[in-house]
């Protein structure tokens, strides 16, 4: 016999627990204090009782349910509504009496077994959350008869064939699973919720330590608790290669640009465009939307560097309405502060974003500027959850990243996303004879043929112009561009060739 | 002021009836005082459990005089239970 799973509803956990909680048991869940473990039980209930049609009980040991009811009003959940549709039951087992109570010899938790099981009848459940065993143990403080009473309150539950959920606190974010060292005797399961300080960001995560007799997704996994919706779970690194690959071509918006690619860019593939301030990243962002919009494609753009306006002018400086094809319903703009929301929540947003507008073209301007809100390992992951949707979607991104340096180098983006995207094309400034120029390169087109030459870069009103390539110069790329003799160059080109002959 | 005392217990546990004897000792000793007792089995009145939000048992309430108290035990230790409902 196999352990059925219970999907909870809650976006991106089932699919890191291979299909849910394991179904007519039991799981603790711990974290610290404000790691959204209260959050996690209410969602499990609403989910229920939204999606599943499952009513629920909830049993609270600390808050009262009109704390509850209140705190999870902003979440989007309407308890109230629910109570007197029958769908949900409070079991009230937060402190009343003034100074506690007294214990005064040995006692069991029959008062609440009975209470639950009352709650459950009455509104038919098929979910139940407990939050939080700490309270309880501070209530009625008797280890080892709580701990027992809790063994046998989990033993009914499953006998009652309801899958349930506890919580309880821990002191540490890496140390003992709980307080009191004894709830995770009690359940089967165990999952923890973290909210790490690192490098002055708050990072949500959510980790299945064990899942007795069924298998889940190792690991921690970054949440978001978002308004309206609850928590959500990013799936990241369980997400598979399993998207479908196209070999249709679009135009990148500059001919000559199309023929440096072998002839425009996949329609489902990553773009990657990398370069010093104003060498013409944004330019290639709006040339690349403008000829979609030219296709009747549908553009999104999310600009983390500058306001609509900004852009808007940009675009008619170099000869692209934006505004007609706004109007059109050709071309979205978002534009976001970075630092207005954690990383998570931007990549929440994006999604949303995305699946509402359903765009042919996804530009992103730029990447690097979220690069500054997060961690390196936040941010790695979020560029690799980002780019999977975009191509689960079948559709093209363009990613700009800003070089720390004028002339050469990478950056942090570059180095950590530059696996994963499909074609990455540089733009670099160029000192020659005491005069900066811009040149292009297709450093890589996975999948096609493409020139490997450093081009010429040009700007005026009409754009982008793609010019010769510069020949007789080496070092461009690393920053230290060298003139090299034409003799020195031809002798170079027949290095190879004598020893073919 | 007359004494209301309730005891919420759960069947026939040894618990319950180790409370049950000490309650009733209790409520002789007390007796010089008029004194309204009552002893209450939520295993066969659950609904009291619900109304007066019990947890443990089992549980002796304190309703008068002054403050509502309560304590949760066997009641084994007579000073403790007299500290516990303030009298």
């Amino acid at each position: 016999m196999y352990v059925q799973k219970l999907a909870t509803g809650i976006p991106g956990f089932d699919f890191i627990s291979n299909g849910g909680l394991p179904k007519g048991r039991n799981t603790l869940i711990t974290g610290t204090s404000g790691s959204a473990k209260t959050i996690f039980t209410v969602q499990f209930l609403a989910e229920g009782i939204l999606q599943a049609n499952e009513n629920g009980v909830f049993i609270t040991f600390e808050e009262s349910p009109e704390d509850i009811r209140k705190n999870m009003h902003g979440l989007g959940w309407d308890i109230r509504k629910w109570e007197s549709e029958g769908k949900w039951a409070f079991v009230d087992a937060s402190p009343q009496i003034e100074g506690g109570v007294i214990i005064v010899g040995k006692f069991d938790l029959e008062g609440l077994l009975i209470r639950i099981k009352r709650a459950i009848d009455k509104v038919g459940a098929k979910r139940v959350s407990m939050d939080s065993l700490g309270a309880i143990f501070t209530q009625l403080s008797s280890i080892p008869i709580i701990r027992s009473e809790l063994f046998r309150i989990s033993v009914e539950l499953k006998q009652m064939g309801v899958t349930s959920i506890m919580t309880a606190e821990r002191t540490q974010e890496y140390g003992d699973i709980s307080r009191y060292g004894v709830e995770e005797f009690v359940a089967d399961n165990v999952i923890i919720l973290r909210n790490v300080l690192e490098a002055e960001k708050r990072r949500r995560t959510l980790e299945i330590l064990k899942f007795r007799g069924t298998n889940h997704q190792k690991g921690e996994y970054p949440f978001s608790v978002v308004p309206e919706k609850g928590i959500i779970v990013i799936p990241l690194s369980a997400i598979e290669l399993k998207h479908k690959s196209s070999m249709v071509r679009i135009s990148c918006g500059n001919d000559e640009l199309d023929k440096m690619c072998g002839g425009g860019f996949f329609r489902d593939s990553i773009i990657l465009v990398s370069g010093a301030t104003g060498c013409g990243k944004t330019l290639m962002t709006t040339e690349f939307i403008a000829g979609g919009a030219k296709k009747d494609e549908r553009c999104l753009l999310f600009a983390f560097e500058e306001s609509s306006d900004q852009l808007f002018r940009n675009a008619s400086g170099w000869s692209h309405d934006f505004e007609k094809m706004e109007n059109e319903g050709k071309l979205r703009v978002v534009c976001t502060y970075p630092e207005t929301t954690g990383l998570e929540e931007h990549l929440i947003r994006m999604k949303t974003e995305i699946d509402r507008f359903k765009p042919n073209r996804v530009a992103i301007d730029s990447l690097s500027a979220l690069e500054r809100i997060s961690t390196i390992k936040g941010f790695r992951e979020f560029v690799i959850d980002l780019t999977s949707f975009i191509k689960h979607q079948e559709i093209a991104g363009l990613f700009t990243a800003t070089t720390p340096t004028l002339t050469g180098g990478t950056s942090v983006t570059e180095t950590h996303i530059s696996t994963i995207t499909d074609s990455i094309i540089l733009l670099r400034y160029v000192e020659m004879y005491g005069e900066m120029r811009r040149g292009i390169t297709v450093l890589k087109m996975r999948g096609s043929a493409h020139n490997k030459d450093i081009r010429e870069v040009t700007i005026d009103n009409h754009g982008m112009h793609i010019g010769k390539s510069f020949t007789n110069v080496s070092g461009i790329l690393a920053g230290r561009p060298m003139q090299i003799p034409a003799g020195e160059l031809d002798r170079i080109n027949t290095l190879f060739t004598d020893e073919a002959k | 002021m007359k004494y209301i005392l309730k005891l919420y217990i759960s069947g026939k546990t040894e618990n319950s009836q180790k409370a049950v004897e000490n309650f009733q000792k209790l409520i002789r000793d007390l007796s010089a005082r008029e004194c309204e007792e009552e002893i209450i089995d939520i295993v066969e009145n659950p609904e009291a459990a619900v109304e007066n939000r019990i947890l443990a048992t089992p549980t002796l309430v304190k309703i008068s005089p002054g403050k509502e108290r309560r304590v949760v035990g066997d009641l084994s230790v007579r000073n403790q239970v007299l500290f516990g409902l303030d009298l």
